[in-house]
């Protein structure tokens, strides 16, 4: 009101802005809770491994464990898988990465991936698809026996999740 | 069409209450004196008929929230309770369930009768808008509720549309654990969907309101397409338009009783009789039917954030339709072209349903590919040409005209 009266800023404009600054910093700050609340909370956090013993995965198998409620897929590859892997050409992949740079030195044969279709989060069947990796069934992609993304509409190959063997048997994830 | 009231109060309590708070004035003067163009057919009477199942899906919400438990270990089991134990309790979840199919079949009646009328047009481009906002609460709340049950097609569906948002660069990660409230779909994200399912129909019923307020400050549109001109083309809401409307709801009502006592799974998917299981996709996942339109216009999309760029643009595309249609002439009925491409707009989208059903693969993607493009040519290319080109009937110079011509013919 005091700015249609004169052209020059008055006292009474800078405390308005001054308020008006300050209303919006506590608003702002009175809103975080209610957004940060719906973050995965301490009990959420708390599960973040799961400790698995590999020894009875038999060449050519798939097991599945949960890790933070997704599954998780272990593939102790046959000879012929590796083989086949190894011939590969990966350059001319969505997202190229050689299958060495997704196993454990000494355990190469030992796939460990994260078991949700990078799409829109399906869970994958194994042995099955183009390259006889992983297809997921709800929207088509195809997977080789590397969790590598050959063809469909998911941009990225299976993720490799931390992990650690704590023993010659025993895979920790996470 | 807002004017002046006539409501008159008719003894001392009315008008004891009319200085102090108007709110029977009110109601007289949106429900029962409010000018209705003498013109309207059925097809608009499906705001009544939506009105009454907001009303429906509220009151059996309501009802099935006192059986309901939301977490994941027993939100299945008591689903069950509520269709085995709980007196008539599958009598309300059976009005639920299929209640929300009514709800959207009413809509996309409704939105297509608006289409093809030129309801968007000016003066009613906000009353427009605020039905595509009410469109997309809608699909939220029916998304939402359709995970609590939590059996294999709620956790899956619930998985398959959260990851959308991880096609988002960079926040896309953050943005779906945020959602979720952990790793994956679990009993947190349960929780707020609930608490989320419980609010919207409210929020619904607020833009309801908003919704009936611009219709009545801009007044219907009518199946001639011209505004009202003077008294002789309206008739009182009340008993003309009441009655039409609770017509249409009562052959309504017993459309939806058909479905609801003889067969009321079939719109449903039988492996959604199957809790949840983290672990394993069921080998066909489809989401409800009335979302296999946009379902089908995601998948067709070979790129992910291209997908759902496609699915969201689908509807955002509605909320610019009042100035994509360039074509003076509100009704469809006068233009000759336009006529023919709503149709095929009708086809197009029955076609992209089908094909969200189907397995993304081989020659029903090709289709969906086609159809999706002639959704937007539609929109974006067809409506601002038509109306440059095409050569309009002459328009009957009034509502009152419109009526005496077509008595005149019979």
């Amino acid at each position: 009101m005091a700015t249609m009266d004169t052209a020059e800023p008055s006292r009474r404009d800078f405390l308005y802005i001054a308020t008006g600054a300050v209303a919006a910093v506590g608003a702002a700050s009175a809103v975080w809770p209610f957004i940060d609340q719906m973050n995965p909370d301490a009990s959420a956090l708390a599960l973040a491994s799961t400790e698995v013993d590999v020894s009875a995965v038999a060449p050519g198998q798939i097991i599945t464990v949960k890790w933070r409620g997704k599954p998780v897929f272990i593939r102790n590859r046959t000879p012929e898988e590796m083989k086949a892997l190894a011939a590969m050409d990966v350059k001319g992949l969505k997202d190229p990465q050689s299958d060495a740079d997704r196993v454990k030195k000494g355990h190469e044969n030992l796939l460990v991936v994260v078991g949700v279709c990078t799409h829109l989060g399906c869970v994958p069947l194994g042995n099955a698809g183009d390259h006889h990796g992983w297809f997921c069934p709800c929207h088509g992609s195809h997977y080789d026996a590397s969790g590598r993304i050959h063809a469909g509409p998911a941009p990225l190959n299976l993720p490799v999740p931390p992990y650690e063997f704590i023993s010659d048997k025993v895979v920790k994830i996470g | 069409m807002s004017g002046h009231s006539t409501y008159t109060p008719s003894n001392g309590f009315t008008r004891w209450i009319d200085e102090r708070l108007p709110i029977i004035r009110l109601s007289y003067d949106s429900f029962v004196a409010y000018p209705t163009p003498r013109n309207l057919n059925y097809w608009w009477t499906f705001g009544g008929i939506l009105s009454m199942m907001l009303a429906v899906q509220l009151i059996t919400g309501i009802v099935l929230v006192m059986h309901y438990t939301p977490n994941t270990a027993m939100a299945f089991t008591s689903v069950e309770h509520i269709m085995r134990d709980v007196n008539w309790g599958w009598l309300l979840r059976y009005m639920h369930a299929n209640g929300a199919s009514m709800f959207f079949i009413a809509v996309y009646i409704h939105i297509l009768r608006g289409m093809y009328y030129g309801s968007y047009k000016a003066p009613r481009e906000i009353l427009w808008i605020l039905g595509v906002v009410i469109f997309l609460l809608m699909m939220a709340t029916a998304f939402m509720g359709y995970v609590l049950p939590w059996g294999q097609m709620s956790f899956w569906g619930a998985t398959v549309i959260t990851n959308l948002f991880s096609a988002i660069p960079v926040i896309g990660d953050p943005i779906v654990i945020w959602l979720w409230g952990g790793f994956s779909v679990d009993n947190p994200t349960l929780n707020r969907f609930f608490s989320l399912h419980y609010l919207l129909p409210f929020v619904i019923a607020a833009v309801v309101v908003l919704h009936v307020w611009a219709l009545h400050v801009v007044g219907q549109n009518n199946p001639a397409g011209v505004e009202v001109k003077s008294e002789q083309d309206t008739v009182a809401f009340t008993p003309y338009a009441t009655l039409k409307d609770a017509f249409g709801m009562a052959v309504f009502l017993v459309f939806f009783a058909w479905f609801l006592f003889y067969t009321p799974n079939y719109m449903g998917h039988p492996d959604n009789y199957i809790p949840a299981n983290p672990m394993v996709t069921p080998a066909h996942i489809v989401p409800e039917w009335y979302f296999l339109p946009f379902y089908a216009i995601l998948r067709s999309v070979p790129d992910k954030l291209g997908g759902v760029i496609a699915m969201f643009g689908s509807i955002a595309v509605l909320f610019v339709l009042p100035w994509l249609d360039t074509s003076k002439v509100k009704s469809g009925r006068y233009r000759p072209l336009f006529k023919q491409f709503f149709w095929l707009l009708v086809i197009a989208g029955l076609g992209l349903g089908y094909l969200g059903s189907q397995p993304a693969e081989g020659g029903y993607v090709i289709a969906s590919r086609i159809l999706t493009a002639w959704y937007f040519f539609h929109f974006l290319v067809i409506l601002p040409v038509l109306g440059l080109i095409e050569k309009p009937k002459p328009v009957p110079e009034s509502i009152t005209a419109d009526v005496l011509a077509k008595n005149a013919a019979h």
